[in-house]
């Protein structure tokens, strides 16, 4: 269970995130929505513990990782997963070595045994034969792939998405919207998506949270948020229109 | 007036709070120093010792055979060419050699590491390393300063050989002088402990290249103007730096 309670992030007089809280049970899917540069980022670097908040907890199963110092920090995110919005792969490894660095780095693993966990989850996610291959020959959707296998090398009960989707054509999209479902589905985890993706969040989520002016708006179950009569949420999903104005409008 | 003396105060303060933040990152690097990755130091050192050799010897043969060039006549006039081996041999031993290299590293390995560190830093695989439980001073700089501070040594070394090399080409080639005067100098002149100062002061030099050039490279702004940026600040403070930890280390040593 992920709880923020309280939480405000404030660089200087800008204040990003205002008292927010949230919950987020286990093993559910949570997006979060919100226009650019409302701090949607910023909560995923929050639970990880990449980024400490001004004021306010974060409770990861109970306890609040704002206290921890770095090595405590370090254990909790040997829990955690998390999917960059441009990858953030070591582009001096091969993916497969990507994939094998936290096994490597945080182990005590056979090599053997790192090989088959490594050529496993790149089978999971349809990559098993680009293990020799350097990041820089890769499409973003297969960046995206690989960055989703080193995520979950260790596997983690909670993964962290960041635009997911963001720069993929709609093929790709609905690839690493199926990855995500998979994860909770097979493995249990808890995900927590940021993503402007409509129908990527609908597709994965079991709740959605609307964040806007630093707090926020709705979070509510898919079907309730997809149906609020909230104008603002509704004008968020439809792209600042209401469908009937845009057929109107055409 | 004022002008100047305000930047002059803002560069002393940016001096010393330069200072502050090597002394902490340096810190940091000593408490991970036991989880060393060795093949990561190898790696390291072979980078920065065998890529650096073209242009330390060339950098060094050169200054040596200028400097040289220069000196010959002046202590022909005195009748004093028979001591110039032992004067080339102590000037590369104390101060070009592990000046030159020191600069020449900066320049080349010392902006690499940067470039290369604040690239991570802008495309997120320091935070990558960090979501993974992996420190980046441990894994990034620790292997980066101990390649410096063992390789830096060896290579003024390398110059120092190099450059006393050049000249006794130039003195024997270009000014006359025999092979066992230009020799016989050097050791009449030259002791152990000139040339080990020299390494020692390197060793110096080489831990101050390697922290800047990780802390520039770790604090890079996003975008590649951002890396650019910090590259540049990387080589400067270092060479700055080195100029200032020169002259402390010569107080001192001798």
């Amino acid at each position: 269970m992920i709880r923020l309670q309280d939480v405000t992030v404030a660089y200087g007089n800008r204040v990003i995130l205002d008292h927010i809280n949230l919950d987020i049970r286990d093993g559910e899917t949570l997006t979060i929505l919100g226009a650019s540069g409302s701090g949607k980022s910023t909560i995923l670097r929050l639970i990880i513990g990449l980024q400490r908040p001004t004021d306010g907890k974060i409770l990861i199963n109970g306890e609040d990782i704002t206290v921890y110092q770095e090595k405590q920090l370090d254990e909790v995110r040997m829990h955690m997963g998390m999917v960059f919005q441009y990858s953030a792969l070591f582009d001096s490894m091969t993916v497969g070595e990507n994939v094998a660095f936290g096994l490597r780095q945080r182990t005590h693993k056979s090599e053997e045994e790192i090989q088959r966990i490594v050529w496993e989850k790149l089978h999971l996610v349809g990559l098993d034969d680009s293990m020799a291959m350097l990041p820089n020959n890769l499409s973003g959707g297969m960046k995206k792939r690989v960055s989703l296998a080193r995520a979950i090398a260790m596997d983690p009960e909670i993964i962290l998405y960041d635009e997911p989707t963001a720069g993929l054509d709609p093929l790709r999209c609905m690839d690493i919207n199926r990855l995500i479902l998979s994860m909770q589905r097979h493995f249990g985890v808890t995900s927590v998506v940021v993503t402007h993706d409509m129908t990527s969040a609908f597709y994965i989520s079991d709740r959605l949270a609307l964040l806007q002016d630093g707090r926020f708006r709705l979070v509510a179950p898919r079907e309730e948020f997809k149906n609020t009569d909230d104008r603002e949420v509704q004008r968020f999903i439809h792209g600042g229109e209401f469908p009937e104005e845009g057929r109107k409008a055409t | 007036m004022q002008d100047v003396l305000e930047k002059i105060g803002r560069f002393t303060l940016h001096i010393f709070e330069q200072v502050g933040v090597l002394a902490v990152l340096f810190v940091r690097t000593l408490r991970q120093l036991p989880k060393i990755q060795v093949k990561n130091t190898i790696i390291q050192m072979a980078h920065l010792g065998v890529d650096s050799l073209p242009i330390v010897s060339l950098t060094l043969l050169f200054a040596g055979m200028v400097m040289t060039l220069q000196i010959v006549d002046i202590l022909m006039r005195y009748g004093a060419q028979s001591t110039l081996g032992g004067v080339m041999s102590i000037a590369m031993g104390r101060e070009l050699g592990p000046i030159l290299t020191g600069v020449v590293v900066a320049g080349r390995v010392g902006a690499a590491m940067t470039a290369e560190i604040g690239t991570m830093k802008v495309t997120e695989q320091i935070d990558a390393l960090r979501c993974m439980a992996v420190d980046p001073v441990a894994y990034l700089v620790v292997p980066r300063f101990v390649a410096c501070v063992v390789m830096v040594p060896f290579l003024a070394f390398y110059g120092y050989l190099i450059g006393t090399g050049g000249g006794y080409a130039v003195a024997t080639l270009g000014a006359g002088l025999t092979h066992f005067t230009y020799v016989n100098s050097i050791e009449l002149f030259t002791t152990v402990s000139d040339v080990v100062y020299g390494m020692i002061k390197s060793m110096f030099f080489g831990g101050i290249i390697a922290l800047i050039a990780c802390h520039e490279g770790m604090n890079a702004q996003s975008g590649a103007e951002g890396v650019g940026q910090a590259t540049t600040r990387s080589v400067v403070t270092s060479i700055i730096f080195i100029f200032i930890c020169n002259y402390l280390l010569s107080i001192i040593l001798y």
